[in-house]
């Protein structure tokens, strides 16, 4: 038991976990009833759960999807994707385009978020290639992508930014009726059990590992690096378009420009947050998620305090630096002799005898 | 303190959670004189120098240094080198994109502008002065390994330095760079620096040392003048046993080869970009052959051409008589050959993984991407072979990174002997490691061979190749210039062929 909670202190969860425990006691001793979660009925007639808490759940889901795709990114190859925005105007833009020359049935919704899924792994492969077999830095080679991005997917819907109205889609981008809980929450859910089942089940966590620590030792053991780190890019190409299609869903539109605007920024952020190093090697998608969350949850606070959406991002910068020095490892060691000194913990030094 | 004395650390004590690194060790410097520190790996020789340093602060102790006539206490390397106390370490630690005189002075003294001209002239004075043939004005990456040495002693030693400590300096060094490392280590001795020799090496520390202190297992066995301990007593001190096993290993070899079925693995026209030139080979069941030559000779770049470690160019190979595919790592593996890399730290060990991981990490691979072993099974061999071994590490679970050298290959050759393989190549197995773990690998090759393992064995120490193997492949400039086997195994006869000398009678 003692020795569980040692562990739990030296995991990297601790600081994530600690600064979401910070914002909701700070939230809490500001608005008791910030959390407070209430059963209304929206639009349609459903009857819904509602309230902060919802909201950043349901807000945060396409950032905690593209979180993980990050995560193993980041692993693997040492360096950030920053054209998951992009790709996301993409995806969802292939995704628009299916329903709107096709009638809109559940099939079909399925088949243009398969469509939209190929594109977004045809374009993760693109980046993985770059980077797996012509060695060029992550940032470098997605930088191509980044810029290149939104013109693509505006090119894809002909310039326009064509409406769907359905109420399928809606069940998808808000709430399914007869399930009060918003759909993209049980879509993350659903996405993080697929993961983990994939993590539980292959080899994935130890190659991805393996190749971001030391890619010679790891090649010379018989695994395929530039395999793995395709393999990430690609895992990433599907998240993001998961992340497109319900960002679409939710407004029943593609608006290439603004689709997940600067996610790349926040979701390279919820990695950072959640303990991972960003020179790769080992990593936690807990870690992740829980940053984006963070993230989201920070953002939210904001808004319930009045403060404009311009200034937001000010704000959200301050406690960004603030969580990542803690956790840098300098505040730790500090902390941990800190820790020390306080509990006067007696010297590891046996007596002779 | 007494006169002449430099340095003295009393009664050291330093722990680590687990582990008593140091013991009431006593260390004492003469003025000009060479100091080695020996001992096995986790003896205590690298936490008695970090402690010097201050990397570690000590649980308890003393040390004094002369000119100041209290106890020190060094919290940072910075404030070693203030007191005059300099480390060299094995790996090089300048910027090698810089000039030599650049390294020499970058980050020293407070000023803001540089004046070029005087302090190349300044590198220059000093480097004559201390016989190092390179310029002043020269990039350091362009320098051999021995010259970046000997800067980076010629820094430490322009900065007031009175004791200077070089942590395994000749580890990546041929012969000829060791002799001219020597002789600025006399020239630095004989200007009154108190060194401290860090090696592995016993012929090195006979050669150029006035003492040696011997550590084991975090305590001091003593202090002892050159002259008078016996190599064989020094060994004796440093593994803390007689050292009988040694003779033994010999004629244990030879007998278990079996040349009746097809070798178990034969290449012809072996070529690879890494650098193997065009090279026939082949090994028999139950074999230990060797690659021997010069640094750079090309023995490395042959077994990794084998192994499929670099793009091979051509030639073609047969595993037990039937011809197969050997393109990377993988198809090496699939056909039962194993691979123990020369550089541990950088193609060997996964460093922030855990020692069971690292140990599992080649079988897994071969069972599969989709197939990963149950927490239960990896335990399983992970135990079974860290006991097997006798890898000293406080958990499976400990990242490979804070175990010592020695421990390090271990958990390697674990990684390998696990994979069960037919063939088993180790480059090197035995650097930097100390000497009770060289015999244990040598003993390991000698009783995988009468398993029926075909094993090429690859060392820079000839004698212990001699040991082990029942058939030389000298190389000299990438190619194979001669096979000996039987009694034309000798020192002499090796040395002609990569001397390319006819090889004289007797």
């Amino acid at each position: 038991m003692d020795n569980g909670l040692k562990k739990f202190s030296r995991s990297q969860l601790v600081v994530p976990l600690f600064s979401l425990f910070l914002l909701i006691v700070f939230n809490l001793i500001r608005d008791v009833g910030f959390f407070s979660v209430i059963v209304t009925t929206n639009n349609e007639g459903n009857t819904v759960l509602s309230g902060n808490l919802i909201s950043i759940l349901n807000g945060a889901s396409e950032l905690a999807i593209i979180a993980i795709g990050m995560t193993l990114v980041t692993a693997s190859s040492g360096g950030q994707d920053i054209s998951v925005g992009a790709a996301a105007a993409i995806a969802g833009s292939v995704f628009v385009r299916v329903l709107r020359e096709n009638q809109i049935t559940m099939p079909i919704i399925l088949a243009a978020f398969l469509a939209g899924c190929v594109v977004a792994i045809i374009f993760g492969s693109f980046n993985g290639t770059l980077v797996a077999a012509f060695k060029i830095q992550p940032m470098i080679a997605t930088l191509i992508l980044f810029t290149a991005g939104r013109p693509i997917a505006y090119w894809i819907n002909g310039g326009a930014t064509p409406t769907v109205s359905s109420s399928l889609l809606n069940y998808i981008g808000s709430f399914i009726p007869g399930i009060p809980i918003p759909t993209p929450i049980i879509i993350v859910i659903i996405f993080g059990v697929l993961v983990s089942l994939v993590l539980r089940f292959t080899n994935l966590r130890l190659y991805t590992q393996a190749v971001g620590i030391n890619e010679r030792s790891a090649r010379l053991t018989g695994i395929n690096a530039a395999g793995i780190k395709l393999l990430s890019f690609m895992i990433l190409g599907v998240c993001v378009a998961i992340s497109g299609s319900i960002g679409v869903s939710r407004i029943g539109l593609i608006n290439h420009e603004t689709l997940l605007l600067d996610i790349e920024m926040d979701a390279i952020l919820a990695v950072a947050i959640g303990g991972n190093s960003l020179g790769g090697g080992k990593f936690s998608l807990t870690g992740s998620v829980i940053g984006a969350y963070i993230i989201q949850a920070l953002t939210i606070t904001l808004y319930a305090m009045k403060v404009s959406s311009t200034a937001v991002k000010a704000y959200k910068a301050i406690v960004i630096i603030a969580i990542v020095i803690i956790s840098s490892p300098i505040v730790k060691e500090y902390a941990l002799r800190l820790r020390g000194r306080l509990l006067g913990k007696p010297k590891e030094v046996t007596e002779n005898q | 303190m007494q006169e002449g004395i430099v340095l003295s650390m009393h009664r050291i004590c330093k722990a680590f959670p687990g582990v008593r690194a140091l013991q009431n060790v006593d260390f004492t410097l003469r003025k000009g004189e060479i100091h080695a520190l020996m001992g096995e790996n986790g003896a205590g020789k690298s936490t008695l120098i970090k402690v010097l340093t201050g990397v570690y602060p000590k649980d308890s102790g003393q040390v004094y240094i002369s000119g100041i006539n209290r106890e020190i206490t060094v919290k940072s390397p910075q404030e070693a080198q203030n007191l005059g106390i300099s480390t060299v370490y094995q790996e090089i630690m300048l910027c090698p994109n810089l000039t030599v005189a650049e390294n020499m002075f970058i980050g020293r003294g407070n000023y803001r502008f540089v004046n070029w001209r005087s302090m190349e002239e300044k590198a220059t004075e000093i480097l004559t002065k201390l016989n190092i043939p390179v310029r002043a004005t020269q990039q350091l990456v362009a320098c051999s390994l021995a010259v970046q040495q000997m800067v980076a002693i010629a820094r430490s030693v322009d900065m007031d330095c009175k004791v200077l400590i070089l942590d395994e300096p000749t580890s990546s060094l041929d012969e000829s760079e060791v002799a001219k490392l020597f002789s600025l280590m006399r020239e630095l001795k004989s200007r009154g620096v108190g060194i401290i020799f860090i090696t592995h090496f016993l012929e090195q520390a006979y050669e150029i040392s006035d003492r040696i202190t011997v550590l084991r297992n975090g305590e001091l066995v003593g202090e002892f003048e050159v002259e008078k301990l016996p190599r064989i007593e020094l060994v004796t001190k440093m593994m803390g046993k007689a050292l009988d096993d040694i003779s033994e290993l010999q004629n244990r070899k030879a007998s278990n080869i079996n040349t009746d079925t097809a070798p178990v693995f034969e290449a012809s026209g072996l070529s690879s970009a890494g650098g193997a030139r065009t090279f026939d080979f082949k090994i028999h069941k139950g074999e230990v052959n060797g690659f021997t030559g010069l640094l750079g000779s090309g023995r490395s770049e042959s077994v990794r051409a084998i192994f499929g470690a670099d793009k091979i160019t051509g030639g073609s190979v047969k595993v037990e008589g039937k011809n197969v595919r050997i393109t990377k790592p993988k198809d090496a593996m699939k056909h039962g050959i194993g691979y123990l890399p020369e550089d541990r730290k950088q193609d060997g060990i996964v460093e922030d993984l855990s020692v069971r991981e690292n140990i599992l990490l080649a079988l897994q691979v071969m069972k599969g991407f989709f197939r990963p072993f149950s927490k239960a099974e990896a335990e399983a061999f992970a135990d079974e072979y860290i006991r097997l071994l006798g890898i000293k590490t406080a958990s499976a679970d400990t990242p490979i990174k804070s175990l010592s050298g020695g421990n390090q290959q271990k958990a390697i050759l674990a990684r390998w002997l696990l994979t069960n393989p037919k063939y088993l190549i180790l480059d090197e197995p035995t650097r930097g490691i100390d000497v009770g773990t060289k015999v244990e690998i040598q003993k390991l090759v000698l009783k995988l061979a009468e398993e029926g393992v075909s094993v090429t064995f690859i060392s820079s120490e000839i004698e212990e190749m001699l040991r082990t193997c029942s058939r030389l492949i000298v190389m000299r400039d990438r190619k194979i210039v001669g096979e000996l086997t039987g009694d034309d195994m000798t020192q002499l006869k090796i040395m002609h062929t990569i001397a390319g000398e006819a090889a004289q009678n007797g």
